[in-house]
């Protein structure tokens, strides 16, 4: 009964000159404290048992090994100590707590990232700088057509209005501009995909 | 009836009163009383004796 009154401090001073019941009463006065709160980590029973004793076990060792000073912190520090077990735990595993999903709501449905990734954005801006070099290869009049209704997103009857052609022309030349683009591609091979 | 789509965290859910199975405080316990570690000219020794 005296013993269970004693600080841990004192507890811990008896447990280094060989009382290991002091030991006993350490544990039973903390373990659920420790145990709840590597459990509202990990919620796993099993997984909470393994890092609880895992913990102890260095408690023991830095203990006996005699590294431990005392400075009337013995909790603190083997909370510390099941924090980073916990902490390796998910490392080792590689994974944080999942989110369980119920089958008819998905949670990523909302969350996800429609950006590109940075492979596929470097894949993009060099494919857009290949068709461009390659529009620069076409007849004058072609790539002004091209240029006005692919990259300035005009209609036809603007582009004639502003070039001074029928529609008609203004549709043969894109078409003219495609053509000769698929023929230069093919010619040399390009691949244009991502 | 409005449809919830989420559900309260299960750090909520934690019983603050979970305590180890005794096996595993026995096991440290023994644990403890197994290990000796003692110093012999500057080197440390652990022994586990079972």
């Amino acid at each position: 009964m005296k013993k269970s009154k004693s600080t841990d401090a004192v507890l811990v001073t008896a447990y280094l000159q060989g009382d290991e019941s002091a030991l006993s009463t350490l544990i039973t006065r903390h373990k659920q404290r420790i145990y709840s709160f590597i459990y509202s980590k990990v919620f796993d029973r099993d997984v909470a048992e393994d890092v609880f004793q895992d913990t102890f076990i260095k408690v023991i060792n830095s203990l006996k090994r005699g590294k431990y000073n005392e400075e009337g912190k013995f909790l603190p520090w083997v909370m510390r100590i099941s924090h980073n077990l916990v902490i390796d735990h998910f490392r080792k595993n590689n994974r944080m707590p999942k989110f369980e999903n119920n089958t008819d709501f998905n949670i990523f449905s909302v969350l996800s990232d429609n950006s590109l990734n940075a492979e596929n954005s470097m894949i993009k801006g060099q494919v857009a700088s290949d068709v461009r070099r390659l529009v620069e290869e076409l007849p004058d009049d072609q790539k002004q057509v091209l240029l006005m209704r692919i990259y300035k997103d005009m209609s036809f009857k603007e582009i004639s209005q502003q070039t001074g052609v029928s529609i008609n022309t203004a549709l043969g030349r894109m078409r003219y501009a495609l053509i000769n683009l698929r023929k230069v591609i093919d010619k040399h091979n390009i691949v244009l995909t991502d | 009836m409005q449809k919830m789509y989420s559900r309260p965290s299960p750090s909520g859910q934690v019983n603050k009163n979970m305590v180890p199975k005794d096996q595993t405080v026995t096991f440290l316990l023994n644990y403890s009383k197994a290990l000796r570690v003692f110093d012999y000219q500057n080197i440390t020794f652990e022994t586990l004796l079972n």
